[in-house]
């Protein structure tokens, strides 16, 4: 088989995951995204390991290992991830990324008490955007 | 020891006293007024004993080179001839009259121990100036003089007048200072030398090229120095400073500094013809300006500041003419009488309260409170008009009769326009002379009016002083004319039958002119009331002084001038008394000519750096607000715009360098 | 480095055409149009729960591609984890969140335009990249499975043993630090906001790895 259909595959589909964690507002849908992303790669390390273990016989298999380990770590990430998201959807009322902008820059002559999720700093901040 | 060892502690003397004045005045209030009379006394002293050893004979000169200092090499010499030998005796004896004075004029006051350090100070650069044979040498103390006098016309610097005044001094002189500087490294470019001995070789050898230029150069700073027309504004606004210190600057130091040193480089303007007549020319304008303004003045001082100017145009007008023997001759009888009539003012402005001559026209017998000073006055008085036997008289007829032998155009290196200017300026100086001074007695002890105060006898070191001072101006000059000329250029000083006659005839007439006007107007005086007095008389005379000083504008509507029907000048001068008595206007011209433009120039600067430069640093401060402003903005706080700039970042650089690797 | 090894490997994929797709290569092709369509459709729906579906159908078109590529251990491995466990996870992080069922109107940011810039342009360079690099070389999916689990396993537990250990810690803490993450705070407890932000670094790590 050709190497660069899963080659191409893999990086067409890195990219559509790319775009929906760019673009997408709901974290969950962020973490869809980045389950995407980690499939391409491992798309792309099973097809290189295939292709070694027939071109070099002497192999460590280390292609596969590696897919086995970024799964484990994947599934460990959504579920980090995922309590996160709940945490901060308890806290602020929204999952939505690009309503929390606490690192966001201020106008100097606004004062400490305006700072918090949907005040009316986050809502200028959002509408300068 | 030796003669130079005496002359070098002659000008180091009242230095010292200086240092040691400054230095211990906070802390040793005691040792003050040793110190400050002491110095100048032995330096009087020194100096007679240099004067007599020198005798007029052959000059003292003796130099050393310090270090060298490039191409024309600056050493610290003495040059002592007669002329610096006799006017270091008259600067001694000036200086140490009016420390004497001083204590007493100014026992009260908190400020006298820096007062009297930076007179000493004052006494030792003239000193230095006088004995120096060194040009930079002499420039060193021609500008201490000017920075002491900028300290001490400013003694009363409470009042905005003073203030004025001392830095009106101190630009006007630098004004003529920076071409005089100038002046000075011309000539020595041309002589290869700052030695005076050396200078004058080369004039004598014909080695100076812009004899023209270098003369008029110095010429400048002469005239501001020597407060001639037109850098004499700031002599007469410089009475704002305290009595004794008018009398030093007029008498024997700063003034006299110019003349002096126009008698010492005399053979460099008289290789000029050009600068001879500017200088004839300067000196008849000073004389007869003055004289005219001296009459329409009604403060005391004043009066006497521009009689200043007019004996200085007299000193100048002798030069002119190639005679310096007969200017310094002036200088050394000016020297006395000047000293005295000043110090006696100071006296009849303490007793009156007032410096105003129209207020102390309205008080009567002045005279019998102050007998001291009348009697003194009367005789500098007299010898200011030239009045035989005086010692005014002589040195005066002196001038006039060389300029009357230059008229004929049989002096070297004059040309005969210039005698006939300074011989005419001369004579009707002498009529004008004589008037303002009899002006200035009939108004100050021939008042009718209320009783003068009485605030009891003044203080003795005051009345002495005026009566030593009495003695040179009474005999100085009908004893010295015949023994003079051995110690100057070895010209004959003595008066000539003609000019004696016209000039004294001339002194003569103008004094009865006033008189006869004075009989007219005195009996206006009744009908208007004027004058203010000092409201502490029993102060001490510093302080009536400056509150008198402070109190003529508001008391009368001008510095200089009070609005007196009873006034003899404003009868003779006619239509010209107001102008006169403001200077002929001449600070009004300055202000136009000079003045408005450097302000406008300041505010064109001034408008330039804000709106124009400022432009600029806002720029550059508001070029980079806003690059901030703009980044401000991208901090969004959205994490996803971070991560697409991050990647979008990450894709160009991955691009470039995969263009680079391929060779594309 | 991968355009070396490139080179390296075109003399030995002379015998392949490039124009004469075999079987293999056929079913790998549909099935991965599907699977990029289903991705696309993932990250474009405005149905959330429509996005997790799609989701799943990726996920299993990748599995068959994993198949086809005679990796099977990992093909069964994609299928347990991925389309078992992480979508029913996203699922019920969906729902506990309330997202709304059916269309929600502001599903994109409006960074929109700047991500389809970004992703299109990486795209164009990466599949330029990977062209440009690997037009002549060919897997030869011959001879034995390169991925049975007999292979596999031999490969993991003789020479991946260390990190795979090291791995089970790794998702020990991930546990731990999702439950103390997603407990509910207590306003009498001692601190749970200290508590979390504790076990942040933690978590920090495996998340990480995971994003890489």
């Amino acid at each position: 088989m050709h190497l660069a259909y899963p080659a191409v595959l893999s990086a067409l589909l890195f990219c559509t995951g790319l775009y929906g964690v760019l673009a997408r507002r709901n974290a969950i849908l962020v973490l869809m995204s980045v389950e995407l992303m980690l499939n391409a790669v491992n798309l792309n390390l099973v097809a290189f390991d295939v292709w070694l273990s027939r071109t070099v016989r002497e192999t460590l298999h280390s292609g596969q290992a590696l897919t086995l380990f970024t799964i484990a770590i994947a599934a460990a990430e959504i579920g980090i991830g995922l309590a996160i998201v709940l945490a901060v959807h308890r806290n602020r009322g929204t999952s939505d990324i690009d309503k929390l902008r606490d690192t966001a820059e201020r106008p100097e002559s606004e004062g400490p008490d305006t700072e918090g999720p949907g005040s009316s700093a986050a809502e200028k901040a959002e509408a300068t955007a | 020891m030796t003669t130079t060892t005496l002359a070098v502690l002659v000008p180091l003397l009242p230095f010292l006293g200086a240092v040691a004045g400054l230095l211990s005045g906070r802390t040793a209030p005691g040792f003050v007024r040793p110190l400050a009379v002491l110095p100048p006394l032995g330096s009087l002293v020194l100096a007679a004993l240099v004067a007599v050893r020198q005798g007029g004979g052959q000059a003292v000169d003796a130099h050393t080179e310090l270090t060298p200092t490039g191409s024309v090499p600056i050493e610290l010499a003495l040059h002592i001839d007669g002329f610096a030998a006799l006017v270091a005796v008259l600067v001694a004896f000036v200086a140490a009259c009016v420390q004497i004075y001083s204590t007493g004029y100014l026992r009260d006051d908190p400020r006298y121990p820096s007062y009297a350090a930076l007179v000493s100070l004052f006494t030792s650069a003239m000193l230095l100036v006088v004995y120096s044979g060194d040009l930079i040498v002499l420039l060193v103390g021609w500008e201490v003089m000017g920075i002491c006098s900028y300290f001490l016309v400013g003694h009363y610097w409470e009042t905005p007048e003073a203030r004025a005044a001392s830095l009106k001094a101190f630009l006007v002189t630098k004004l003529g200072d920076v071409p005089f500087l100038i002046g000075l490294f011309a000539l020595a470019t041309d002589a290869g030398s700052f030695r005076i001995t050396r200078v004058l070789g080369a004039v004598a050898g014909g080695n100076l090229h812009h004899p023209t230029v270098v003369a008029l150069l110095l010429l400048a700073g002469v005239a501001g120095k020597s407060a001639q027309f037109p850098l004499h504004t700031w002599l007469p606004d410089a009475m704002a400073g305290p009595t004794p210190v008018s009398a030093l600057i007029h008498a024997a130091t700063m003034v006299a500094a110019g003349v002096y040193f126009i008698a010492r480089l005399l053979p460099v303007f008289e290789a000029s013809s050009a600068a001879m007549l500017v200088l004839a020319v300067m000196a008849a304008v000073t004389m007869a300006g003055s004289g005219l303004a001296a009459l329409a003045q009604d403060d005391i001082k004043r009066v006497l500041a521009y009689s200043t100017i007019g004996q200085l145009g007299y000193m100048t007008g002798a030069l002119a003419v190639g005679d310096r023997g007969a200017a310094v001759f002036h200088l050394l009888s000016h020297g006395a009488f000047k000293a005295l009539l000043f110090l006696a003012a100071g006296v009849i402005i303490h007793a009156a309260g007032t410096n105003s001559l129209a207020a102390m026209s309205r008080m009567h017998g002045l005279r019998d409170r102050i007998p001291d000073a009348y009697w003194t006055m009367t005789v500098a008085l007299l010898a200011l008009a030239a009045i035989p036997p005086f010692s005014g008289f002589f040195s005066k007829e002196s001038v006039l009769g060389t300029a009357e032998h230059a008229t004929g155009g049989h002096t070297a290196h004059v040309p005969g326009a210039a005698g006939w200017i300074v011989l005419v300026a001369g004579m009707v100086t002498a009529l004008l002379t004589a008037a303002y001074a009899t002006r200035l007695w009939l108004l100050a002890f021939r008042g009718k009016g209320a009783e003068a105060p009485d605030h009891g006898r003044q203080p003795l070191t005051m009345t002495v002083v005026l009566w030593v001072l009495a003695v040179p101006s009474l005999a100085f000059g009908g004893l010295a004319y015949r023994s003079l000329p051995g110690w100057f250029d070895g010209r004959d000083l003595a008066p000539t039958l003609l000019t004696s006659i016209l000039g004294t005839g001339l002194a003569l007439v103008g004094g009865l002119l006033t008189y006869g006007a004075w009989q007219r107007t005195t009996a206006l005086a009744a009908r208007t009331p004027i004058g203010a007095v000092a409201a502490h008389p029993e102060g001490d005379a510093g302080l009536v002084e400056a509150e008198a000083i402070a109190t003529h504008e508001p008391a009368y509507g001008d510095i200089a001038y009070a609005p007196d029907p009873a006034d003899p000048g404003r009868l003779l001068l006619g239509p010209l008394h107001r102008a006169a008595a403001s200077g002929f206007h001449l600070d009004a011209v300055y202000t136009a000519l000079f003045v408005r433009p450097v302000q406008a120039g300041a505010r064109l600067v001034r408008f330039l750096d804000r709106e124009v430069v400022e432009t600029y640093v806002g720029a550059a401060a508001a070029l980079p607000r806003l690059l901030g402003a703009a980044v401000r903005r991208a901090q969004t706080g959205n994490v996803q715009t971070y991560v697409s700039a991050l990647l979008a970042g990450t894709v160009v650089l991955a691009v470039a360098v995969l263009l680079v690797a391929t060779g594309a | 480095m991968s355009l070396t090894a490139a080179t390296a490997t075109v003399a030995a994929a002379d015998s392949h055409g490039f124009l004469s797709p075999t079987g293999v290569e056929i079913a790998f092709l549909l099935v991965g149009l599907v699977t990029l369509g289903a991705a696309l459709v993932t990250v474009t729906t405005r149905q959330l729960v429509h996005a997790a579906l799609w989701l799943v159908v990726a996920l299993g078109g990748l599995a068959v591609e994993y198949l086809l590529l005679t990796a099977e251990f990992i093909a069964w491995v994609q299928v347990l984890i991925y389309v078992g466990s992480v979508v029913v996870l996203l699922l019920f992080g969906l729902m506990l969140t309330r997202a709304p069922i059916g269309r929600s109107p502001d599903a994109d940011s409006g960074n929109r335009w700047a991500a389809l810039t970004v992703a299109v342009a990486a795209a164009v360079a990466l599949v330029w990249v990977v062209v440009d690099a690997f037009r002549t070389t060919w897997i030869d999916l011959d001879g034995p499975a390169a991925g049975t689990t007999r292979v596999t396993g031999a490969s993991l537990f003789r020479y991946w043993v260390l990190p795979f250990e090291a791995l089970s810690v790794l998702l020990l803490a991930a546990l731990v630090g999702a439950i103390v993450l997603s407990r509910k705070a207590t306003p009498d407890a001692a601190g749970p906001g200290r508590t979390t932000a504790a076990d942040l670094p933690a978590a920090g790590p495996g998340e990480k790895e995971g994003a890489r």
